[in-house]
């Protein structure tokens, strides 16, 4: 094992980006353990598609890792217990976004796996397994996208009708967004199950390559992540340089491949030939092939810059915000503000009681002082919005459109590629709120246009 | 064990970012001061005068209109119409009587901004507009300049033509070239700044200065500046090679009068500059031709002011048809 080195050669996607703060507070802080609270809620509804149908009713005994409601359809996903105990009630809980969702809460009595879970720390590194039980497995563990868009990871293996197969296998272990570590943790502490993993992705796909993507601020998860990948099986190491959102779907595949996926809300990463799988979710897709377990918790970090003891927890689904809080040492006095994920996508959310859901990065907490917008005023149009645009959009002109509510020609000027990154209400002198606006217009446009078609 | 306390919900993104409109207008005020220091040298007392009129005037129109007119909070904190009293007073001889000064700010302010609804909304340069305004109101006081370095802590200034002046008006006179060229300043000190001219744009030093500090603190792109002075120097050249011995050569005209201060300063105001690289390219191109064709053909010795002002009128078409490349509308 020399230390061979990675690429060292750093790529990047070519158009617009922005280099805010790094404020990776928690990436020297090894993933710890949680207590297990009283209680825990696990939303129906923790990823895109329709929400899982329960299984259990209140007063069932569950086991941890057992299945709790079922996917409905093609687009959803299986839910499973995170914890031993009893099914209290199904009811609505509140969680991030505000709004109230069905859930499944549980009091917690112990913590009782299934049997059928290996829960042995070795390492399982054969892969004989068929590719068709690979995505059996995955399905039946409730796989979802764990780099926050949790779409179901099944749907993204399946090639769409009319699309041809995959050629290659692109991992994103960017982590781009400031704050946040629970990726780089993990290609730290789990080299060998992620490499295993890709290998089992690659299967499942059918695909001869795969490429990891780091960003250079993780250097020695570059360097440790080479050691372990074999050029033979196709896989390599790939360093891409510090630009915000290197880490977005389009900006990945182009800096990877240098191809460019068509626009949403048609395009997709298997128009090009790739498919694009977080490393969080190559992680889950080890455990759930080689150790059956399903998904029941992830890596979340919780940092901020009061924050006592910042750090990175493996937390079981369905745990409050609260309860990591108190273990990160508690909310710190001036926080005026929380997100769930990064500064630069997270949601902003109030109510410390909703739970950890499979979608959950991390939570950061800021201080009072950075978490009302400055002052609003007039756009000294500067371009600055239109020079760090990833998509070639020109923000200062579609939010207008969608404040004014031009829809027809919002959509002309392709408000609806935008990917939500932020980058243009980040740089903009006069805080205008852009994405707010153009929030706005996308949801708008898309039902108009949805409509179009039903016509 | 819900906290009670009040938290902000609002869009990303949830940290601040690296500029602020104040901000930009502070750095837009540092790199002027290499230019102003300069005016201060050459011109003494007299630029100091004219700037501290324009700036007070530009700021006092401002809160006025804001407070008494449309009522609203004023916002000459912004630094804005600094910038533009500033940028005016740049663009003026250092003996010019004060009462037009304070006449072009108001105008400046008054007309060409607050107008059309103040900050970002005004098409022409309110500076430029300014200054052409006293131009065709006072022509006469507009266009004599003192001379360098002489009677730098009195108003009353000798005052003698600029070196523009001088080659369009010996050269219209059928004075050949070559015996014109040594009565204007050597190529050194027209980049040092000792000519006559307006207060900011003697100094090819203090602007090139000021430039290097915009480009370090990211207020503007190399663009604008550079294609502006490359498309001027290119045209200038091809007359200069068509016609030797009756044009000036093309360094000539890059020293002389206001162009690289226009294209440091002026073109590159936000508000009244395309959005785009490509439209950026278009119109610094144009400002530079525009320029150079007015001081060959043009009746005023100088085409800055108007090349500028001529091209903001076409900022929104170029605008309109400038747009980005749109991320995966070509080719897979």
């Amino acid at each position: 094992m020399g230390s061979t080195p990675a690429n060292i050669k750093a790529l990047s996607f070519p158009q617009g980006g922005i280099h805010p703060p790094d404020s990776k507070l928690s990436s020297e802080r090894a993933v710890r353990p949680i207590t297990l609270p009283a209680s825990i809620v696990l939303p129906l509804g923790q990823h895109i598609g329709a929400p899982s149908k329960p299984l259990v009713k209140p007063g069932d005994k569950v086991k941890t890792g057992q299945l709790l409601a079922e996917a409905a359809g093609f687009v959803s996903a299986n839910l499973h217990s995170s914890v031993s105990g009893t099914v209290s009630k199904i009811d609505g809980v509140i969680d991030v976004s505000g709004y109230k969702k069905p859930a499944i809460f549980i009091d917690v009595q112990g913590d009782d796996w299934l049997d059928s879970i290996d829960r042995t720390p070795g390492i399982l590194a054969d892969i004989s397994i068929s590719s068709k039980d690979i995505l059996q497995r995955i399905t039946d563990a409730g796989l979802v996208g764990l780099g926050g868009a949790t779409f179901p990871t099944h749907v993204k293996l399946a090639v769409p009708p009319g699309k041809k197969p995959p050629q290659i296998l692109l991992i994103n272990g960017v982590e781009c967004e400031p704050y946040l570590t629970s990726d780089h943790r993990l290609m730290l502490e789990h080299p060998q199950e992620i490499m295993i993993g890709i290998r089992l992705l690659m299967k499942a796909t059918g695909v001869s390559r795969a490429i990891l993507g780091i960003e250079t601020n993780k250097m020695d998860a570059i360097k440790l992540l080479t050691r372990y990948c074999d050029p033979k099986e196709g896989i390599q190491v790939q360093a891409l340089k510090m630009q915000y959102p290197q880490g977005g779907e389009r900006q990945l595949v182009k800096a990877l491949i240098g191809k460019e996926i068509p626009p949403p809300p048609r395009g997709l990463p298997i128009d090009v030939g790739a498919v694009v799988i977080n490393v969080a979710t190559v992680f889950a897709v080890y455990e759930a092939v080689q150790k059956r377990k399903p998904l029941i918790e992830r890596i979340v970090t919780v940092t901020g810059k009061s924050l006592k003891d910042p750090g990175n927890f493996r937390t079981r689904f369905g745990v409050t915000f609260d309860h990591l809080a108190a273990l990160a040492g508690g909310v710190p006095d001036d926080t005026g503000k929380v997100t769930a994920g990064g500064p630069m996508m997270g949601r902003a959310f109030v109510d410390l009681s909703a739970p950890v859901t499979k979608g959950t990065s991390g939570i950061v907490f800021y201080p009072k002082d950075q978490s009302l917008r400055e002052t609003l005023t007039n756009c000294i149009r500067c371009g600055k919005c239109v020079e760090v645009c990833p998509l070639g959009l020109e923000p200062y002109l579609v939010a207008a459109l969608a404040e004014q509510g031009n829809w027809t020609r919002a959509e002309e000027e392709k408000l609806t590629n935008c990917c939500e990154c932020s980058c243009c209400a980040y740089i903009c002198p006069a805080n205008r709120p852009l994405v707010d606006f153009i929030k706005l217009g996308k949801s708008r446009i898309l039902d108009i246009m949805k409509k179009r078609q039903k016509v | 064990m819900t906290t009670a306390r009040l938290l902000v919900v609002s869009q990303p993104p949830h940290i601040p970012g690296p500029f602020s409109t104040r901000r930009i207008m502070l750095d837009v005020l540092i790199a002027l001061t290499p230019a102003f220091l300069a005016a201060l040298y050459y011109f003494g007392v007299g630029a100091f005068l004219v700037t501290a009129t324009a700036v007070v005037c530009c700021l006092a129109t401002e809160y006025l209109i804001q407070k008494f007119l449309l009522r609203k909070e004023p916002t000459i904190n912004d630094l804005s119409a600094v910038v533009t009293g500033v940028l005016l007073a740049m663009n003026l001889p250092s003996n010019i009587p004060l009462g037009m000064v304070a006449a072009g700010s108001i105008f400046a302010i008054g007309i060409a901004k607050m107008c059309y609804g103040g900050l970002g909304h005004n098409p022409f340069n309110p500076a430029l507009m300014g200054r052409v305004f006293l131009l065709m109101s006072f022509p006469v006081a507009m266009t004599s300049w003192p001379k360098p370095l002489i009677n730098r802590f009195s108003v009353d200034a000798v005052t003698g033509p600029t070196p523009l002046a001088i080659i369009k008006e010996g050269l219209h006179a059928g004075q050949p070239l070559g015996e014109l060229m040594p009565k204007i300043p050597g190529y050194l000190d027209l980049f040092l700044g000792n000519r006559g001219g307006c207060l900011g744009e003697v100094s090819i030093l203090a602007i090139l200065l000021g430039l290097a500090y915009l480009l370090y603190r990211q207020v503007i792109t190399w663009h604008i500046p550079v294609i502006a002075a490359l498309s001027a120097f290119l045209l200038s050249g091809l007359f200069w090679i068509m016609t030797p011995g009756s044009t000036p050569d093309p360094f000539f005209h890059l020293l002389t009068g206001g162009l690289i201060f226009g294209i440091v300063f002026m073109a590159t105001d936000y508000t009244t500059s395309p959005m785009t690289v490509k439209g950026m390219c278009f119109y610094a191109a144009a400002i530079g031709i525009l320029t150079i064709l007015i001081r060959s053909f043009g009746s005023y010795p100088e085409g800055m002011s108007f090349a500028i002002l001529i091209m903001n009128a076409f900022v929104p078409l170029i605008n309109k048809l400038c747009k980005p490349y749109r991320f995966g509308e070509g080719k897979i």
